[in-house]
């Protein structure tokens, strides 16, 4: 009781004295929340807190189902509490560890129920690939001026690759799928590997060598220099300044197919053409394929057909051209025309001679009636008759006696007669 | 035309084979050749055709693989 009321008392005088201060006091007054959302309108309106890189090292890294990620990064004397969302997370193209140093980048600001400030991180890499790419730009910068990169000494890339030259690993994905791109594209092609190392420390120079090598001994059409998909370091061997001016030396044009879509690196500046994956180098490489070739073939085969039956014709029409030119002057022609005309006076002496046997039987049938006329048989049909004696005819009746026996001669018969008396 | 009919059509390489079609018909288009050239032309053309065709359908990948100074067989999945 004594204790309570003593609290008591001196929770009064309190009391007295705060609102004795707030009376006098012109200091702000502040709840938590008010408090708390100043604060961090005011950590997200610096803008040297966001979209800032913070070098650390990662700890307490959690990955709940949420998919979020929640990491605090530390160095020797500091630690800022980090959170990475699922989306961003699932883009994340690195394994993340308790101790790997990374860069982080993102925006600071200020969680509010919890009353802590944190980088809301988008991305990260590991620590030193910021001085990686530094270095790229630097090289790119250095190389590019040089001219190496220049687009006017790019070689076209032929259209007919009878020899194609691989630079890359001999167990890697992007050799399997360069072979199998080739194989459906232009199985007629051979295939000159050179196997290198595509990354660690050895990979630069065996990819000159492999370069020169296949210039030297093999004189390609074209070489494909290409590695499957990796980090920047990775990929780094193909940033490296002997292998980008061992890609500008090469007699043969160079298709580059390193990494992924969105991978640059400097071999693909200095290449004759830069294919977005080794898939994509293989297909450049092809740009006219068996199936191609097929389709033209036949077309070509029908061209010369057409032109060869055009020929023959134009043969045949002109040789029937000239035959009947030389026809003009056969003899042939000339006996035909000899003919026709012995024909016509064959026919005219033919029709003269008919002309004239007519007229000579017109002639003969009335030489046949005068004839008839004078005939002694046209005097018997008028009713006169012939009498003869013997052999004598009866022209007198002073031949003739009594009981004579005479012969009779009618038109149209004969009989036999006696002589009766003197007339 | 020169050196039609010298190698015999069946060991071109099809590069070879094309190259020479395509030498065949356009000498084919431009009829300066006698009958009998034109004729000579259509038949090896119909060969350097019929070649090219049977090439391109059995054709087969080759792949070698440089070691040193001198090209080896290689096979996949080394």
């Amino acid at each position: 009781m004594y204790f309570g009321q003593l609290t008591s008392l001196w929770n009064a005088s309190i009391l007295l004295d705060m609102e004795q201060l707030a009376l006098f006091d012109a200091s702000p007054r502040w709840t938590v929340t008010n408090l708390t959302h100043y604060l961090r309108q005011l950590l997200e309106s610096d803008a040297s807190l966001q979209g800032v890189w913070v070098q650390g090292e990662i700890s307490n890294l959690s990955r709940p189902a949420s998919g979020h990620i929640y990491f605090t990064l530390k160095d020797s004397s500091a630690s800022l509490r980090c959170v990475m969302w699922r989306a961003e997370a699932a883009r994340l193209r690195m394994t993340l560890q308790d101790g790997l140093a990374v860069d982080a980048h993102g925006s600071i600001s200020l969680y509010e129920a919890g009353g802590q400030y944190q980088l809301y991180a988008d991305t990260m890499r590991p620590l030193g690939e910021g001085a990686l790419y530094q270095e790229f730009l630097r090289l790119k910068a250095t190389l590019e001026a040089e001219g190496l990169f220049d687009p006017a000494r790019k070689r076209p890339i032929p259209i007919f690759s009878h020899r194609i030259g691989i630079v890359t690993s001999p167990s890697g994905a992007a050799l399997r799928d360069i072979l199998n791109t080739l194989r459906r594209r232009f199985p007629l092609a051979e295939v000159i590997l050179a196997p290198t190392p595509v990354q660690g420390d050895e990979a630069a120079p065996a990819l000159v060598s492999a370069l020169r090598a296949l210039n030297r001994d093999v004189a390609p059409d074209v070489i494909l220099l290409a590695r499957g998909g990796g980090s920047i370091e990775d990929l780094w061997a193909f940033n490296d300044e002997r292998v980008v001016r061992a890609v500008v030396e090469s007699a043969a044009p160079v298709i580059t197919g390193v990494g992924h879509e969105t991978d640059f690196t400097l071999v693909d500046f200095a290449a004759d053409l830069r294919a977005p994956t080794p898939t994509a180098a293989a297909e450049l490489a092809t740009p006219v394929t068996a199936l191609d070739l097929k389709a033209n073939l036949a077309e070509t085969g029908s061209v010369i057909v057409s032109r060869m039956t055009t020929l023959l014709q134009q043969a045949h029409e002109s040789a029937a051209w000239l035959d009947s030119r030389l026809r003009l002057f056969s003899p042939v022609r000339r006996l035909q025309t000899e003919r026709q005309r012995l024909d016509e006076m064959s026919r005219r002496l033919n029709a003269e001679q008919a002309h004239r046997l007519q007229f000579a039987a017109e002639k003969f049938k009335g030489m046949e009636n005068r004839l008839l006329a004078l005939s002694p048989l046209a005097v018997l049909r008028r009713g006169y008759a012939v009498i003869t004696k013997g052999e004598k005819v009866v022209s007198s009746a002073s031949q003739v006696r009594v009981a004579d026996a005479l012969h009779v001669r009618v038109q149209d018969g004969e009989f036999n007669a006696r002589v009766t008396g003197n007339g | 035309m020169a050196k039609t009919g010298i190698k015999p059509i069946d060991k071109l390489t099809y590069e070879e084979a094309y190259a020479e079609l395509e030498t065949v018909v356009s000498a084919l288009e431009s009829s300066e050749q006698s009958l009998e050239e034109a004729l000579a032309l259509f038949e090896r053309g119909q060969g350097l055709t019929k070649h090219c065709a049977e090439l391109l359908d059995k054709a087969e990948l080759k792949i070698r693989k440089l070691s040193g100074e001198s090209l080896e067989p290689f096979e996949e999945g080394e």
